[in-house]
């Protein structure tokens, strides 16, 4: 794998630059949270990222989580491992699930806490389920970078914690868009600041405290 | 209220409509036309269910036809919906389901004859059209979020069948069941003609009388439509169409030099056949417009404009027939409910053809038959339909009751889907009228009829062009109308 690198990205929205330029660069392992006011550009700057890096195996947990509501959550998980298996073992297990990825599978989801809902229709589930399995998706991707943005909005306290963990375990690189300073500050390395399309801040956590970081608020 | 767009274009359609019946030939012929009517019902109320192996062989042949050229239509049709976007497709597919199934019919007789691939691709074909504009729509809507948290290197087909489809199935599913029905009635239209399906032991029964032979074969297919869900579960489908293909009958085998005869020289223009080139193809399409054509879309139109208004006024009637703001929530009206429902079954499950084929027995050839059939068949659908849309208003508790509550409350809110269900029928309207003309009507399927009849299968064809071409001109119309009006209209909503 390449090194990760942006240089002088810009992204403009109906004709207003909304983004850059800037200058962005990656170190494996390295976990990098992007802070900002709503509408800074984080988002904007995650889908760039997305674009760049998908070819070099970037797994992408968008905030709408992209979840396909008529297939079970088994199956939305399995979606992450599309990629690893010919299109035929695909299309067999969209009609009846081997074995061996219900194995492989459930244990993912009983540490997320919804194994008991592996059989039902993503749709069905509430904000917080279906974020956790949106998580497990991109666990089982097992990409080589993870791309989230807000992935633990809808989750509080202990459970945010438990997939924060599982997230940052499975990925030791990974760009994640947070709300939650403080949670940002504990599970990442580094954390970029956007505000107004640009850089305003990059320090590595460990230096920064909760305080530092509402200035960008 | 004369201001609105709406009502304007209303009017213009009864106005035009009026003007239509004027110039209609709408003349009862037959000696006895109330006794004819009073046996048919006779035959309906005391059927005659001993000749099982006719009546047997009548619905397998039916179901038959109706499996495999929906199953093959449905499979090809998917196929084009994935490429429905390059303008080729859209319009070989516009094209191909202009024309009705008969005509296909008519056209494969010519050279498979009574082979079962005649009654197969005459199903097929045009309903593979259908399928492919309405599957692709059907996958257009579908939320396009998930396909891009698929994982780079997926396969296409992997990631379509898990983002595309798994998201559109209920739909794609919901609506092949509904065009499965559809294809019960074109299968057993197919029997007039010739293929061993439903329409041909209903000629024959007329042909000698047996009226309660016509009723149990009557009663049969609308059991068989009316329990459609009972017996046509997914999990059965499988075997089913499996079956299907081995029951469709032998027929006649086909000659193959027939097949290369009808391409060579069957549907050359006459005057290039016998070699006399541009100079005589110019007087041949001008005898041929002049004499068939123009009468025979000026018939078309008469009709389809009288029987659209039609269609509307019997829509209009019998909605509040499955409304329970009319009809009740309580005990005796849920019952009164049901009986409306059944109505209404009965009426849209009846094919147009067969419907026009009982009338014209009875009354003789005008085009009054073929005006009742058509707004019986398709105001059952869209009464069906708007009546289901009533019961989703919810009205406030001291709204006026009766016909006010009709004129005020509901037909005001129902009137915008009620005309954009109209304007969709309307090409289905005209498409049946062309085609009501081989029973003896002078639409263009009488001219289309009477010149394969004659072995000029060149006249013929350039006649189910013409026809083709006027079913697009109308859809086109149509769709215009329900722009500028503004109806809203979504794949899930077409009857």
């Amino acid at each position: 794998m390449t090194s990760l690198a942006l240089t002088d990205v810009v992204a403009n929205y109906g004709g207003a630059r909304v983004l850059g330029p800037l200058n962005l660069t990656l170190a494996h392992g390295e976990r990098v949270a992007l802070v900002g006011r709503s509408g800074a550009g984080k988002s904007t700057l995650l889908s760039i990222m997305q674009q760049h890096w998908q070819a070099s195996g970037a797994a992408l947990m968008p905030q709408e989580l992209g979840l396909v509501p008529s297939l079970s959550v088994f199956h939305n998980v399995y979606m992450g491992g599309l990629a690893r298996r010919p299109s035929w073992y695909n299309l067999a297990s969209l009609v009846r699930p081997f074995r061996r990825d219900i194995d492989a599978i459930t244990p993912l989801l009983e540490r997320l806490g919804i194994a008991d809902k592996c059989w039902a229709a993503a749709g069905e589930l509430s904000g917080g389920q279906s974020q956790r399995v949106a998580a497990a998706r991109a666990i089982y991707q097992q990409g080589d970078l993870l791309l989230a943005d807000e992935p633990v909005s809808a989750l509080d306290g202990p459970l945010a914690e438990l997939v924060m963990a599982a997230l940052t375990e499975a990925y030791p690189t990974a760009v994640l868009a947070m709300h939650d300073v403080e949670l940002a500050l504990r599970f990442t390395d580094r954390v970029v600041g956007i505000a107004d399309g640009a850089i305003a801040l990059d320090e590595p956590s460990r230096r920064l405290s909760v305080q530092d970081l509402l200035v960008l608020y | 209220m004369w201001r609105s767009a709406t009502v304007r274009t209303s009017l213009g359609f009864v106005v035009l409509a009026i003007a239509c019946v004027f110039v209609a030939d709408f003349e009862i012929s037959a000696h006895a036309p109330w006794a004819e009517l009073g046996r048919l019902f006779l035959g309906l109320v005391q059927p005659d269910f001993e000749a099982v192996d006719y009546l047997g062989e009548a619905i397998v042949r039916t179901l038959a036809f109706a499996f495999v050229g929906v199953g093959l239509g449905a499979a090809a049709g998917l196929l084009l919906a994935l490429v429905f976007r390059h303008l080729v497709v859209r319009t070989s597919c516009a094209f191909v389901r202009a024309i009705h199934e008969l005509f296909w019919a008519l056209i494969f007789l010519q050279f498979f004859g009574l082979h079962p691939l005649t009654g197969v691709l005459a199903i097929a074909i045009p309903y593979a059209g259908i399928f492919a504009k309405v599957y692709a729509e059907i996958l257009d809507e579908s939320d396009p979020s998930p396909s891009k948290v698929i994982p780079h290197g997926t396969g296409l087909v992997s990631a379509l069948a898990y983002t595309r489809f798994s998201q559109a199935w209920p739909h794609l599913v919901t609506y092949t069941a509904y065009r499965l029905e559809c294809g019960l009635r074109s299968s057993a239209v197919l029997g007039f003609v010739g293929m061993p399906t439903l329409g041909f032991y209903l000629e024959s029964s007329f042909a000698q009388g047996q009226y309660a032979t016509v009723g149990a074969l009557l009663l049969l297919f609308y059991a068989l439509i009316a329990t459609l869900r009972l017996w046509a579960r997914p999990r059965l489908l499988p075997f089913y169409l499996l079956a299907a293909p081995f029951l469709l009958g032998d027929g006649l085998p086909i000659r193959w030099q027939n097949v290369s005869r009808f391409f060579t020289e069957d549907i050359v223009p006459e005057p290039l056949r016998q070699g006399e080139g541009l100079a005589g193809l110019v007087p041949w399409l001008g005898d041929l417009l002049a004499n068939e054509a123009l009468p025979g879309i000026w018939n078309t139109l008469v009709l389809t404009q009288i029987a659209l208004v039609a269609t509307g006024l019997l829509t209009l009637a019998l909605y509040p027939l499955v409304s329970h703001h009319f009809t009740g929530r309580h005990f005796t009206g849920r019952v009164r409910g049901a009986l409306g429902h059944g109505v209404l079954v009965v009426m849209r499950s009846t094919p147009e053809y067969l419907l026009a084929f009982i009338l014209l027995q009875l009354w003789g050839p005008s085009m009054l038959p073929a005006v009742v059939a058509l707004a019986i068949h398709n105001g059952g659908i869209i009464g069906h339909l708007i009546g289901r849309r009533s019961n989703e208003v919810s009205l406030r508790p001291d709204a006026p009751r009766g016909i006010e509550r009709y004129a005020f409350e509901l037909t005001p809110r129902l009137y915008g889907p009620f005309l954009a269900f109209l304007f969709y029928r309307w090409e289905i309207i005209m498409r049946e009228t062309a085609i009501l003309g081989i029973l003896g009507i002078a639409t263009l399927g009488f001219y289309v009829d009477s010149a394969i009849q004659e072995i000029r299968f060149d006249r013929a064809m350039v006649l189910i062009v013409i026809t083709a071409l006027l079913n697009i001109g109308v859809d086109i119309l149509a769709r215009r109308l329900r722009n500028r009006l503004r109806l809203r209209h979504t794949a899930q909503s077409e009857p």
